[in-house]
């Protein structure tokens, strides 16, 4: 283990990384953070516990002592696979998870109070399966960390990634519905109790065979294309495998009627071919497209006008339609500036509290206040996504470092403006912190990702050694010898070569 | 729980949550400045003295004596071959210049010159280049009947 090793061994003064000092590995740190996180989450369990109960329960227990276990495994393995990875990646998604965690807790002991007072039976704890998907989604993480030893390898099932991520993608929609619906949303696959929405793997699946076609045929995009109204196009079947994909992807979620993950992936393949190409023109192409979709979905289908009506005025619907957001929004003016206090508000009256709307359950306990600074939270785990990117020194590393983050980035932004009333409102899940099996898990196998990218830009280059230095003023006179013929290829290497 | 614990514990766990963000920026911070050049302050280890950073890196490399006197180079990330070899990036013409001569290359922000196995020898100023060794800007480099500089 690398820990206190902070001031490596660097040969020869000046050979540091990028001239700079060399990076410590931040293993240290990323410890002090998550005992930081976990003391937070323990307390918050303990608030939660005694606002709610008036006492402590074996629950607790159990909870804090799962959530200890995953984070210790997960600093294992980060500091066993990937040392140099970035120290504030793991600590954030910890403290999400775990408030997460807390909040669902949160919500079952208030639905069990429910349950008890009206005499009905006790509805499952949530918060176990949730803790449950938490270690499956450890045990993904570690073994993308353990696998994946070099992102780059990735590049090279580009193809076999986009065709599994279309497959999965369009599972639900061809199954009976028995199987795959739920809530009028055809997106699971449901075998006995448990389901999961592949969805979201395929999410990841797509942005792996998007970097990685578009580091391919970058060059083609930006040369080989046609002048066009002074924007540059590419050709027709330099794009083709990319729009079809994007066309089918798009085209499939909505015919699941899963909108929310259908502006996800139009968002992730513009950013993406924006970063690979530079050009401002794909933008403007990619929103004059999104508003013709919106267009056309909004007069197609009914699902759509509802969710904008709803959007509109929720109000003038409230038994109904609009009951959900309104009770968000009557909650999220309760908690106000500071909240109530956790445990101690009724986040439990708004339709699906722990999964779409668990933002507005923790607003309503934790204020602007808290959820300020739980966006900053996510917004230092998506920085550092980003600036892996840039430091990175592979194009396909660059593409994928920033489309995951991109996702995580466009998906809470979706969540979070549908749930305050900023955005027509569209179901899809807060990463980490909502309840659902898929989205955690999946969004594990992200992070390791994204990890593992991290390590790959932050790890000092392996140089050979260099030559003892010799002052040059003490060096003795020698005797010059013309070399063979060829290239000398002398001590130094390049700036990027002499990797493993 | 009684009102005066339930808002101070309420008050208080804002403030924990805010001081983990706290921490994590402060992390963001260092690693800002380590990227630069500077340094700062790491949470759990020491202060470390700020250096400020020599900022003046060389743009381009100047031929100011020998035949191609005057030629300017402007310097990206590549490696400059010095030589008579037709592929070289500043080619020689000079009796007293090898075919491969030197190469100039970058390492982080600084240059470095390093000999090819010259017949005649590099010079940095007057002390001969035996091994990869630091150019500063402004400093003569002496390949043959030619003399470069970088300059910023």
């Amino acid at each position: 283990m690398a820990a206190p090793e902070s001031t490596a061994a660097r040969p020869g003064g000046a050979n540091g990384r990028e001239g700079g000092p060399v990076l410590p590995t931040g293993r240290t740190i990323e410890l002090l953070l998550l005992v930081f996180a976990a003391v937070i989450v323990t307390g918050a369990l303990v608030l939660v516990e005694a606002n709610q109960e008036q006492e402590l329960t074996p629950t607790l227990l159990y909870v804090g002592l799962a959530y200890l276990v995953v984070l210790t495994l997960a600093h294992l393995a980060v500091r066993r696979f990937a040392p140099y990875a970035d120290p504030l990646i793991l600590p954030s998604v910890a403290l999400l998870n775990g408030l997460g965690l807390v909040m669902i807790h949160r919500l079952d002991l208030a639905d069990q109070d429910r349950a008890a007072l009206l005499g009905q039976p006790v509805p499952d704890s949530l918060v176990f399966k949730q803790i449950l998907w938490t270690a499956v989604g450890l045990a993904l993480f570690i073994a993308v960390l353990w696998r994946v030893s070099d992102h780059r390898t990735l590049a090279r099932y580009g193809f076999t990634c986009g065709l599994v991520g279309l497959v999965l993608l369009a599972l639900p929609g061809l199954l009976p519905s028995s199987i795959s619906e739920v809530n009028g949303a055809k997106l699971w696959i449901r075998v006995g109790g448990a389901g999961i929405q592949p969805g979201e793997f395929a999410k990841i699946l797509l942005i792996i065979f998007f970097a990685a076609f578009l580091v391919q045929k970058r060059d083609l995009f930006s040369t080989a294309g046609r002048r066009f109204l002074g924007m540059e196009l590419p050709r027709a079947r330099d794009l083709a495998p990319l729009l079809v994909a994007w066309g089918l992807s798009v085209g499939v979620l909505v015919v699941e009627r899963d909108l929310g993950s259908s502006l996800l992936f139009f968002g992730i393949l513009l950013v993406l071919l924006y970063a690979a190409t530079e050009r401002v023109s794909w933008m403007l192409i990619g929103l004059g497209f999104f508003v013709i979709g919106a267009l056309i979905a909004y007069q197609l289908f009914g699902h759509v006008q509802v969710r904008v009506q709803v959007w509109l005025d929720p109000f003038s619907d409230y038994e109904n339609r609009g009951y959900q957001i309104a009770q968000a929004l009557f909650g999220l003016g309760t908690g106000g500036v500071g909240g109530t206090g956790l445990g101690a508000g009724r986040p439990d009256l708004v339709p699906f509290a722990e999964s779409d709307f668990i933002w507005s359950s923790l607003g309503e306990e934790l204020g602007l206040i808290g959820l300020a600074s739980i966006l900053v939270v996510y917004l230092v785990l998506i920085t550092r996504g980003l600036r892996s990117a840039l430091a990175v020194r592979d194009s396909f590393g660059k593409l994928l470092a920033t489309g995951l983050s991109f996702a995580v980035a466009l998906q809470i932004f979706v969540v979070i403006g549908g749930v305050t009333k900023l955005i027509p409102l569209t179901g899809l899940t807060l990463p980490f912190l909502s309840y659902g099996g898929s989205s955690l898990v999946a969004n594990y196998a992200l992070v390791a990702m994204l990890l593992r990218i991290s390590n790959a830009a932050r790890a000092p280059l392996t140089r050979r050694p260099a030559a003892p230095a010799v002052p040059i003023a003490d060096a003795g006179t020698e005797l010059v010898q013309r070399p063979a013929v060829g290239p000398t290829t002398g001590p130094l290497p390049g700036p990027t070569g002499g990797r493993p | 729980m009684p009102e005066l614990v339930l808002q101070l514990t309420r008050a208080g766990f804002l403030a924990l949550l805010w001081l983990f963000v706290l921490v994590a920026l402060r992390v963001v911070r260092s690693d800002l400045y380590a990227a630069s050049g500077l340094r700062a302050i790491m949470p759990g280890g020491g202060r470390v003295t700020a250096r400020a950073g020599r900022s003046r890196t060389a743009r381009q490399l100047l031929v100011t004596q020998g035949p191609l006197a005057g030629t300017r180079i402007t310097l990206d990330s590549r490696p400059i071959l010095v030589g008579r070899a037709d592929d070289s990036t500043l080619k020689l013409d000079d009796d007293y210049a090898s075919t491969r001569h030197a190469r100039i290359s970058q390492q982080g922000e600084e240059w470095y010159v390093e000999d090819l196995g010259s017949t005649n020898g590099t010079y940095l100023d007057r002390a001969k280049v035996t091994g990869p060794t630091r150019v500063p800007l402004g400093v003569p480099v002496r390949i043959g009947k030619t003399v470069i500089e970088l300059r910023s």
